[in-house]
């Protein structure tokens, strides 16, 4: 049985973390309550092989796996085309110039269309973002978290942030 | 104008992962190179937006409960420590260096309080968390703590004293509901918490330190308030000395 005391400090300091990843990840606050209450069980339960360190990794880590076990068992999600289509060869683009990407992202707001092109990201884009941007974890811990090389980490940001302003501006254009 | 293959190392800039002989070398090219620059035109553009607050996602407080209620119902004991105990020892270096710069710091201020006002103060600085209610008109402001409190907190606009108002949220502490009241000072925020002390009628503002936040006490009418900021103790000081000659 694992000490309930040392769980609590470890595991308990990123619930927010927690929750916010499986909302950025399942697109449903209650999908992202069960899939929380679920990883939360999975911690306890793996906590004895804890060694330490990065705790916030290491509960977002399980966090993204139960979210991941979720969304594969409701909706059939296809992981693995999606990582090579993201993840492959195709050269890094730069952006489009030709539009202010601040001020479309800004009028996407005011839109209140902000969150739903986020969550139009593909999800391996979509949680690099998130972890980036909202629970600003580094890359190394992102690389963690996600169980992908720094170098993947890199790409993905990128992808995900010119096809974030990429989208905001298609968005202007309809 | 199609590539360039240093996009990921300005990126890597912009996020803060180059030591600073790299940052210096990748900032030179990317002076020189329009695309890198329409790149990190992108990667600020998308930080803007994303950490502005509006994406920020709130746990229910009743789920939070239930995760974290098993921790302490089941096994009364095994609470984990609040973090002012841990800090405690810095709570007593930031008292010393208080009472060393000749500040009326009280000592029946109790560290648990004080700990949770500078906790809450930094929990309301993450992105969204500052207001429930947004808005710089305190006419606004006021009435939307109706019937969410058992009393009126005071109202203030300081704009003119340029401590423009935010907006305001509810937040529980000293065991009770309390008005969190934000003002901003530049790019400081100040977060003003107001509860009701019946029997204190109005006291003289007392000031307290703790990691590296300001924290000033007074009452008036009965009320207690505290502002809490990372403001220079002389501007936070300005700000209560506003606050109570303000209408």
């Amino acid at each position: 049985m694992p000490d309930p005391v040392s769980f609590a400090s470890v595991a308990l300091p990123h619930l927010d973390a927690a929750y916010s990843l499986a909302r950025w990840l399942t697109g449903s606050r209650d999908e992202a309550e069960d899939v929380v209450q679920e990883a939360m069980l999975r911690a306890l339960t793996y906590y004895p092989s804890f060694r330490g360190g990065n705790a916030r990794a290491w509960v977002l880590q399980i966090v993204r796996n139960a979210a991941y076990g979720a969304l594969k068992l409701k909706r059939g999600l296809k992981l693995v085309p999606l990582g090579a289509e993201v993840d492959g060869g195709a050269p890094i683009e730069p952006v489009d110039p030709g539009d202010d990407p601040e001020a479309a992202l800004l009028r996407a707001r005011e839109r209140n269309e902000l969150e739903r092109l986020l969550d139009t990201l593909p999800i391996e884009l979509r949680e690099a973002l998130v972890l980036r941007e909202l629970q600003e974890l580094s890359y190394r811990e992102i690389a963690e978290v996600t169980e992908a090389p720094i170098g993947t980490v890199m790409s993905r940001l990128w992808r995900a942030r010119r096809m974030l302003v990429a989208a905001a501006q298609r968005g202007e254009r309809r | 104008m199609t590539d360039c293959d240093k996009l990921l190392l300005v990126q890597a800039e912009f996020d803060g992962e180059l030591d600073a002989a790299e940052a210096a070398g990748i900032a030179a090219h990317r002076a020189a190179c329009p695309i890198c620059q329409a790149g990190w035109t992108t990667l600020a553009a998308a930080r803007t937006a994303l950490r502005d607050g509006s994406l920020r996602e709130e746990m229910r407080p009743e789920f939070r409960r239930a995760l974290e209620r098993p921790f302490e119902t089941a096994l009364p004991a095994a609470r984990p420590r609040p973090r002012w105990w841990r800090e405690a020892a810095s709570f007593a270096v930031g008292a010393a260096l208080a009472a060393s710069l000749a500040l009326t710091l009280r000592p029946a201020v109790e560290p648990g309080l004080l700990a949770a006002l500078v906790d809450d103060h930094v929990r309301a600085l993450q992105p969204g968390h500052l207001t429930d209610v947004v808005s710089t008109d305190r006419h606004t402001v006021k009435p939307w703590f109706d019937g969410k409190l058992d009393f009126a907190p005071p109202v203030k606009d300081m704009a003119a004293a340029g401590f423009p108002l935010l907006g305001g949220r509810l937040d529980y502490l000293a065991g009770r509901p309390v008005a969190a009241l934000a003002y901003a000072a530049g790019k400081h925020p100040i977060n003003l918490f107001v509860w009701p002390q019946p029997g204190t009628g109005s006291t003289a503002p007392e000031l307290a330190a703790r990691n590296g936040f300001t924290v000033i006490h007074w009452s008036d009418d009965g009320m207690a308030l505290w502002a809490v900021s990372d403001l220079e103790r002389d501007r936070l000081e300005a700000f209560v000395a506003a606050w109570r000659s303000a209408p």
